[in-house]
């Protein structure tokens, strides 16, 4: 098993015709992905080739959906257009939303966000994130897929190349599902969605967590740790050196005052008894002590 | 993007929150000719991006033009949170009555807004919040509904807004409502909020923070953008679009990824600590430095021009994880980049620690390994570089 994103994911792209839309729809595919098409109302009726593998464009995600029974949409639509791209996913129902843009204004992401979490229908990844990918089974977003193996640990991450070197560093071991749920101050999934959903899948055995500054997110939880997580969790902050009121490259990446800080963020979780390791390689041998005693 | 309290008020002034917006100075002359035309009794306000000004000294009551050019005298160009003061704003002293407090701003948290209210307004909200929790007001706002009528009323109402001034409150919350929307704003303050004399109602000062990945449909908010408090590296980063935030130490950072270059300040920061012993000093790092996923031999170039381009680095550390782009690239990236620092008669002159790990890590080595560029150095681990890169620091005589 795996979280949100499976074998049985039938993805479509929208701005699967852009150029960073289709240079990763090809690795998707490559990955052994189901894409199975794109969405642009310009470009409706055409269709790309990917090295033999011919893609419809479609005129609207509904249509879309109806086409071909897509239950996933990774987008690579430009800043100006992500709102609208989102809102049309959430209208069509469409059950999972991979929002890969960086550059979102946040009022368009609070927009689309309350849009989807008042449907209920629509499960938000993102935005400014790399994707979800269950190695072995699926990959939406532009999460690597030759460096790591299927395997027994989750991981839900705010940072992309954090995200990579753990699933490197740990690629013997293997991942069920990796997320990255992106480091803009508004998100659409969370640490706190995605530890509840690897306590519910049976073949994660434990969870990695990577957070950085900015926001209570990883206060939150370990909030939720300490009440319902029962399986172990190692985790990794990144910021401690950050000076407080400069961003560092992610847009929620800030200390506000004393707000936001990384060490906060790991007494919050060594309170919860998760293990924080120092950095990013420490982190990865603490998981590597825990599941080996656990496998 | 913070904004000064003049800007703000500007931003204020054009959606009719109620404001008045005094005059910029530049030099004490010109402070003392704007509190003539103000009518004599003035307040003059440092203006930087920065809270705690009156606890700093940079606010001060003017009772004549000559009062107001001495303390523009002395306020220009002190140094608040490390912001030096380029401008005062001169306003007319303003005859308060009562002083509120209110805010709208993105609330992470709850991925949602919130309106912060207080009638106890004109000191620190986190203050007021500490004293007398129940006279902070804390409203949730649906984005998918706003701020209407109704809702002002309610916002007001149990703020506890005095009857005579509810109405022009409601009408006020509604503007500044407009001002967060329509600006792309992540926050709108005003503190104090104030009764005049006369029973009316004014924004007295104001914080606005505006969305940087909104500038796309906001034009005029390039003139907020301050280049002459930016640091100079900084500005020249900008300018070649690069991800820098320059800091205080010695160690230069290059890497790709918001994530893993915050943690390479850091593992850097601890091999600094624990060399302290052996040599004395914090080593700490000097930047940071985001390339991207692409790291184009152009990118890498102009960010190696960056970094070498601070007078306090001392060692360079380069730390690539190859998910994306595969570690060859990178290679040959870090490769025509020496080649094209040398074109620009700027050669490398400091020692670079480099390592790579992820996609086609061998392939990236054997590539830098056959260039023998002059002070390079392969390291395998993360945390072995960031070592290397502080000992070299510590070692390199100082500038």
């Amino acid at each position: 098993m795996a979280i949100y994103l499976d074998e049985a994911s039938t993805i479509i792209v929208q701005g699967m015709t852009g150029s960073e839309g289709s240079k990763h729809t090809r690795r998707m595919l490559a990955a052994g992905a189901n894409v199975v098409g794109g969405v642009n109302a310009r470009k409706a009726g055409t269709s790309v080739d990917f090295d033999g593998t011919a893609l419809p464009v479609f005129g609207s995600v509904a249509e879309a959906m109806a086409e071909t029974g897509a239950n996933a949409s990774v987008l690579f639509v430009p800043p100006a257009f992500t709102k609208d791209a989102v809102l049309e996913a959430v209208d069509a129902q469409m059950p999972l939303a991979v929002v890969i843009t960086e550059g979102v204004p946040v009022h368009d992401t609070a927009a689309f966000f309350a849009a989807a979490h008042s449907a209920g229908t629509t499960r938000i990844i993102g935005p400014n994130c790399p994707g979800i990918a269950s190695p072995g089974k699926s990959n939406a977003g532009i999460i690597p897929a030759d460096i790591t193996s299927a395997g027994r640990i989750g991981l839900v991450s705010k940072s992309g190349t954090l995200t990579y070197q753990m699933m490197y560093e740990l690629r013997d071991i293997g991942f069920t599902t990796s997320v990255g749920i992106g480091g803009d101050p508004i998100v659409g999934t969370t640490h706190v969605d995605c530890l509840q959903a690897f306590q519910d899948d049976a073949d994660t055995e434990a969870v990695i967590m990577v957070g950085e500054i900015g926001g209570d997110a990883e206060e939150r939880a370990a909030d939720y740790i300490s009440t319902y997580i029962t399986k172990p969790v190692v985790a990794y902050v990144a910021g401690f050196t950050a000076p407080e009121g400069k961003t560092m490259g992610h847009a929620g990446a800030i200390v506000s005052g004393s707000s936001g800080t990384a060490a906060a963020k790991k007494s919050a979780l060594e309170a919860a008894g998760v293990q924080v390791g120092k950095t990013p390689s420490e982190t990865a041998s603490l998981m590597r002590e825990i599941i080996g005693s656990a496998g | 993007m913070d904004l000064m309290e003049y800007q703000a008020k500007q931003l204020f002034a054009k959606h009719n929150v109620p404001v008045t917006l005094g005059i910029v100075a530049k030099s004490p002359q010109q402070a003392e000719a704007a509190a003539e035309e103000l009518g004599g009794r003035v307040i003059v306000k440092a203006q930087v991006k920065a809270g705690g000004r009156g606890k700093a000294g940079g606010v001060k009551l003017a009772e004549n033009p000559q009062h107001a050019r001495e303390h523009a005298q002395a306020i220009l160009g002190m140094s608040i949170k490390g912001l030096t003061v380029h401008r005062v704003l001169i306003s007319p002293a303003a005859d308060i009555a009562e002083e509120y407090y209110f805010s709208f701003l993105v609330d992470r948290s709850n991925r949602a807004y919130l309106c912060i209210a207080s009638v106890q307004g004109g000191v620190e909200i986190e203050e007021v919040a500490r004293t007398s929790p129940d006279a902070v007001v804390k409203f949730s706002i649906d984005p998918t509904v706003g701020v209407d009528e109704a809702t002002a009323r309610e916002i007001v109402s149990l703020t506890g807004f005095p009857a005579e001034v509810a109405d022009a409150a409601v009408d006020l919350v509604r503007k500044l409502w407009t001002v967060f929307i329509n600006e792309d704003a992540s926050l709108v303050e005003i503190n104090p909020l104030v009764r005049l004399g006369d029973g009316t109602l004014e924004a007295l000062d104001g914080k606005v923070t505006l969305d940087a990945n909104a500038g796309f449909r906001h034009a005029d908010h390039a003139e907020f953008d301050d280049l002459q408090a930016a640091d100079p590296l900084e500005a020249l980063a900008r300018a070649k679009d690069l991800n820098y935030v320059k800091l205080d130490g010695s160690v230069g950072i290059i890497g790709n990824g918001a994530g893993l270059v915050m943690s390479t300040l850091d593992v850097v920061a601890y091999a600094g600590q624990d060399l302290a012993g052996e040599h004395g000093g914090g080593v700490k790092p000097a930047n940071f430095l985001d390339i991207g996923g692409g790291a184009s031999a152009e990118v890498m170039a102009n960010g190696l021009e960056i970094v070498l381009g601070d007078p306090d680095v001392r060692s360079v550390f380069v730390n690539v994880f190859g998910g994306i782009t595969s570690c060859d690239e990178v290679a040959n990236g870090i490769v025509s980049s020496f080649r094209l620092l040398a074109e620009r008669e700027e050669p490398v002159s400091k020692p670079l620690v480099v390592r790579l790990d992820g996609n086609n890590a061998e392939e990236g080595h054997r590539i830098l390994t056959e260039a023998d560029l002059p002070g390079v150095e392969l390291v395998d681990t993360m945390d072995g570089a960031a070592r290397r890169a502080a000992e070299l620091a510590a070692e390199m005589p100082g500038k």
